[in-house]
């Protein structure tokens, strides 16, 4: 069953509270991770391992640079993941 | 004093110990002769011939949030919690060139590991064979390396003089300490945040120490198992933690109106070159180290009425020490009230000469040679004043204290500090 994009937001909120302490409410769709949400990018991977389980989708490497803040990991997310 | 020998003073302790998570309690903790050894109760251990180890009396997860902690091994978050309690207890709030008024370019970071992120390392692969490629963390690196101490506590007090790392296994600790009195000696910095720090309780190191005969198996009686000095002692007990001072020039320390707890005087080193992991017996290789802490520096005998001994429990190095003392000292060795912390703490490895030296401070400052529990019977070997059970006195006047620590590999190290 594919998440929704509310879903999708709440669950990287959740993953990066887990990674970089920062309080869910403040993991906004319009919030950079890096200059925002204090993940560098060793967390960011971390991250994206969290979201690839949680979501079934697979971010692979190449695309993760392109992935600036929380609401383009979850376009990415939604267009990615299984049906 | 010209630029190249300046005096340095010690002017700010922190520790996490078995016996305390900060330097009070951990000093306390001595004065009563408390051991901070238990039995291990993780189930891991129950396989070990080794199943007793001095474990943190304060767990690093109660100061340091997960979010940081996450990317801390635990030898890193064991020294950041030390480096704190120091760099407030010298006066010192957030970085340097923000809150603390200090010029980053002269502030330096020297903290050392004697084996570095062991369980993050080990873990780690763990999670590769049980979980796969994927899983394994991306702070593994950074985490593992034995650098990782003095790096993360210099990001957080902005040192940019230099971070460095002197690795020689149990003397580490004072080797880093040695090397932070040498930078502000000779002028590279004017502050220095040093010690020394271990979190290796973990079965495999246990296992491999247990088979090298390292260690005592004395695992019905955990806290009287380490007893250096005692005929009965058959090895160490391994413990965790670390220990930090700042170290300053007298003249930064004055300028700022810092309170100094002693100055350090500075450091003999030497390497026995005998064997991998054997003390050369007759010491002479400590002597040698001993003898360059006299030459090197201001120091004489007369004045030296304490020791912080390495003695960790061992038949040869116990003893090779005492005769290293004797050979330099003479019979001024008489006077010197000698301790064996290691007693109470077990054996921090490269976190020992940081704790001892946090020791060896607090013994000057408030004049008093903390015990050494568990001797029941008295090596007869042994010659020179062992502080047995009770803590002891020290004299008034001016006096000076030495911390010994000697590491596999043949490395010895001799700090001094002296009262102001």
């Amino acid at each position: 069953m594919a998440a929704t994009q509310e879903e999708i937001v709440v669950g990287l909120a959740e993953i990066v509270n887990e990674v970089a302490g920062i309080p869910t409410e403040d993991v906004q769709v319009d919030k950079s991770f890096t200059d925002d949400l204090d993940v560098d990018s060793l967390s960011m991977v971390e991250v994206v391992v969290a979201a690839e389980e949680r979501f079934d989708v697979k971010i692979p490497d190449d695309d993760v640079k392109n992935l600036k803040t929380v609401g383009d990991a979850t376009n990415y997310i939604l267009k990615h993941q299984s049906a | 004093m010209n630029a190249t020998n300046r005096t340095v003073v010690v002017t700010g302790i922190g520790a996490t110990t078995p016996l305390g998570g900060d330097s009070a309690s951990f000093w306390e903790g001595l004065l009563a002769g408390r051991s901070g050894v238990g039995p291990l109760t993780q189930d891991w251990a129950a396989q070990l011939p080794v199943r007793i180890a001095a474990q943190i009396a304060v767990e690093p997860g109660e100061s340091i949030p997960r979010p940081q902690a996450r990317k801390l091994d635990r030898s890193a978050q064991f020294a950041l919690i030390a480096a704190r309690e120091a760099w407030a207890d010298a006066g010192y709030t957030g970085k340097a060139g923000g809150e603390a008024s200090l010029d980053p370019n002269r502030l330096g970071t020297v903290i050392a590991s004697g084996i570095g992120g062991v369980t993050t390392l080990l873990g780690q692969y763990d999670i590769l064979r049980e979980q796969g490629v994927r899983k394994v963390s991306p702070h593994t690196v950074p985490m593992l390396m034995p650098n990782s101490p003095a790096a993360n506590v210099g990001l957080e007090v902005n040192a940019q003089a230099g971070v460095h790392t002197p690795v020689s296994a149990c003397a580490s600790g004072a080797e880093a300490i040695g090397y932070a009195i040498e930078m502000i000696r000779t002028g590279r910095a004017d502050v220095v945040v040093a010690g020394g720090t271990e979190a290796a309780i973990h079965p495999l190191p246990i296992a491999a120490f247990g088979n090298m005969m390292a260690m005592t198996k004395n695992n019905d009686d955990p806290e009287g198992a380490s007893r250096p000095y005692d005929t009965g002692r058959d090895g160490f007990v391994l413990g965790e933690g670390a220990g930090v001072v700042i170290l300053e020039s007298a003249e930064h320390a004055a300028q700022r109106g810092a309170t100094a707890y002693c100055e350090a005087i500075g450091q003999g080193l030497s390497a026995d070159s005998h064997h991998i992991a054997q003390p050369e017996p007759s010491g002479s290789g400590i002597a040698r180290a001993l003898q360059n802490l006299l030459d090197a520096t201001d120091l004489g005998p007369a004045e030296i009425t304490h020791i912080n001994a390495h003695a960790t429990s061992t038949p040869l190095g116990d003893v090779a020490e005492l005769k290293a003392l004797r050979k330099v000292f003479g019979n001024d060795v008489d006077h010197m009230a000698i301790s064996a912390t290691k007693s109470m703490t077990g054996h921090l490895l490269g976190g020992a000469g940081g704790i001892e030296t946090v020791a060896t401070v607090l013994a000057l400052k408030h004049r008093v040679a903390p015990p050494t529990v568990n001797i029941t019977e008295l090596d007869p070997e042994v010659d020179g004043d062992i502080v047995r059970d009770k803590p002891r006195e020290l004299p008034a006047g001016t006096i000076a204290a030495l911390n010994n620590s000697f590491g596999f590999g043949g490395h010895n190290v001799a700090l001094a500090f002296r009262t102001i």
